[in-house]
Order: C-alpha cells, then structure tokens, then sequence
C-alpha cells in the first residue's frame, strides 16, 4: 500500500553524539538506531571518527564504532569484500555494500540507514524473511525434463554460459529490491528486481526445461508487472548489474511467447 | 515481537536518481492530464454551444492564472509522449545501460521543453 509518512512508531528522533577527542582528521557518521528492548522510537546517533585510526570503506568505519565506541550497534556482515552481500545498506541516500564502499567517495558527513521501508529487527538489520521466501517462490535451481546424460554433466556451449553473465553474480543482497519504490508500495504481491533477475537467471540459462512454467508462474499483474522501468534497481546495484533490463528480457519473453 | 518493529525510512531518505524522478513526473503528468481532459472537454462543449459560450470560454481561458494552467498541460502532455516513447524503447530492451541512463533522461526534458516552446511560437 502507498504511504508516504513513515507510521508513528518509526519516526524518527534525535540520538546521542560520540565525540572523538584529540582527533584531527574527523568524519561524523550518522547511525540509524533501534533498540526492540529500549521501547523507544528509532534514533540517529552520531560519531565522530578519527579518519587516521580508520580503515578506508564504510565497513570499517562500522566495525570501528562497534569494536571502540559502542558495542551495542547491531549490522550484518561476513566477507568484507563484496561476495556475500550481508552489509547492504543505505548510506547518504543510496543503497550499496559498505564493505565495498570508501568512506572518501563522500563529501562530509555520512548518513547510514538500513534498507529502505524494511521491518527493522534491531538498528541496521532488517528482517529478509519476505524477500527469501519470494526467492523460493521462483525455483531457484536448475530444473530438467530430460533423462540426465550418462556420461557427463549437461553441457553447455560457451555462447549459452555467456547469456548468464551480469545474472549469476547477483549476491541477493537487497539493495535494487529496497531500492524500489513499486516494491515499497506493493512487496506483498510484486517480486522486486533482485528475484525477478533471479528469475530471468534460470530462463536464460539453456540448461533449464522448464521455461514454459516459470513464464506461467510470472505472467501476473502484480508479481512482474509493477515494474514501471523507474530504474533505481540498476542505478543502485553495487555488482553493477541490470535487473531493470533483465526484468525487460522477461515481459518481452511473455509478448513473444504469446502474440508474435 | 515483531509488531512493535518500525518500518525503515524509505522516501525520507532514499536520493531518487534523474530516473527516478523522471518516472514519478510521468506518472503525475498522467495524473494531471486525466483531469486536464475535464478543462478540455470545457472548451469543446463551449465552442459547440454558440457565440455567447465562446466568448465567455476565451475570456476565463484569456486570465494569466488558466493560461498557465494550459501551458502546463500542454508541457505534461508532451512530457508524458516523450517519456511514453522511451518506454517504448525501453520494451525492446534497448538502451539500458546504466551509463546513458541520465544523458537519455536529460534528452527526454530537453525535447519536451523544445516541443512546448515550438507549439508556442506557431500558436
């Protein structure tokens, strides 16, 4: 449902601020904070950071405060290099990796929030359940008709693996689908870039025979059609990857399937 | 437990890119132009309804307010035509890398600032 205001227990208010004295080389960071204990409103907190004691991306400002200022400060993160996708976030208005982000692509302060209009478990973890069900609802894997080859796995010509390049990099990691703001309005119902490239994935992919199905399964007016090629899924995606095009190469499979 | 959870900010925070705010024009433009279509159908009514209507519709049409109320529909209307048209491209998964992404969306308000000028001048 479309709702612009954020709902009364969501507003949010003013934190406290974390000064870094003796520091010369300061960079305040804003952190979005929810405590589900504290009963409270959401809050920003803000921490000055001596930039000469801090590794260079975002990730590491993060680990910095956590590990030296305020242990309390919940995040998800593992590979620290872009691969696993734990750490999206949104920072100074964008969503992105912020292991894979430097601190000195910013000017000034830097705002960070968890994935836009998600529920929030603790600070900046939001809860993923929805969005890894609907990863479900598309059949994530390789699905067959024919008898599997005896001898070998099923084989593909490097013209058909390379129809998979810019798909199965896709780290799952939410940012095009949060970044949306058709998925904002309607995540109940319309998949969201980040599945709807996953799904493409596994219909480009010459491997699979079970394109008819999973066309059926999307052919719906929510689940691919509230795409409206607004394409902050693509400006966002920090893999540099298109799911807006990937959703195109969808709707067109569907016209051409059933009226050309 | 989780009913208490608040919704992460989303419009408060989230920077919309040229794209972006191309797109939500278009959807407003179409908005205003469905309403326009009462104002329009106005005006025919006025023309069909002999000389006395007319000169009354001139005359409210003539008042600097509704005028640009007009001109700003017939801005939306060639808005909404030109960013119609790069759906249509767009539908034949063309052109969309992420590099073009703004040159296409300034494109698209240079032109429709150009045709609105260009019916100004002829009319």
């Amino acid at each position: 449902m479309v709702e612009f205001t954020l709902p009364k227990n969501s507003v949010i208010k003013k934190g406290k601020t974390y000064k870094a004295e003796g520091a010369t080389n300061i960079c305040h960071f804003e952190v979005y904070r929810w405590d589900p204990d504290s009963g409270e409103n959401p809050r920003i907190d803000t921490y000055e950071i001596d930039m000469d004691q801090c590794g260079p991306m975002v990730l590491d400002a993060i680990l910095k405060i956590k590990n030296e200022i305020d242990s309390s400060l919940t995040f998800r993160r593992s590979c620290r290099e872009g691969v696993c996708g734990s750490c999206a976030m949104n920072i100074n208005g964008k969503n992105t990796l912020a292991c894979t982000k430097a601190i000195s692509d910013y000017k000034g302060t830097v705002k960070i929030f968890p994935l836009p209009h998600m529920s929030v478990v603790k600070d900046l973890v939001a809860d993923m359940t929805h969005f890894f069900e609907q990863y479900t609802s598309i059949k994530p894997w390789l699905t067959t008709e024919s008898e599997a080859p005896a001898e070998a796995e099923r084989l593909q010509s490097r013209e058909d693996r390379a129809k998979l390049d810019g798909l199965y990099e896709c780290v799952l990691c939410a940012c095009c689908s949060t970044s949306c703001p058709s998925y904002w309005w309607n995540s109940d119902k319309y998949l969201g870039p980040a599945i709807l490239l996953q799904a493409y994935r596994w219909l480009a992919d010459s491997r699979d025979e079970n394109d008819k199905e999973r066309l059926d399964e999307l052919d719906e007016s929510f689940k691919l059609y509230r795409c409206h090629t607004i394409m902050n899924c693509t400006d966002t995606c920090p893999k540099g990857l298109n799911p807006a095009k990937a959703i195109a190469e969808i709707k067109k499979l569907l016209v051409e399937r059933d009226h050309l | 437990m989780s009913a208490n959870r608040p919704l992460s900010p989303h419009l408060q925070v989230y920077r919309l890119p040229l794209t972006g705010l191309v797109s939500i024009t278009h959807r407003m433009t179409g908005v205003f132009l469905s309403m326009g279509l009462v104002l329009f159908v106005y005006v025919l009514f006025a023309i069909a309804a002999g000389e006395g209507a007319y000169g009354a519709m001139q005359a409210f049409m003539s008042f600097w307010l509704f005028k640009l109320v007009y001109w700003g529909f017939i801005y939306a209307l060639f808005f909404h035509l030109v960013h119609g048209i790069r759906h249509l491209i767009w539908d034949f998964c063309k052109t969309f890398e992420r590099m073009t992404l703004d040159k296409y969306a300034v494109y698209e308000l240079i032109a429709s600032a150009s045709l609105t000028l260009i019916t100004f001048v002829v009319s």
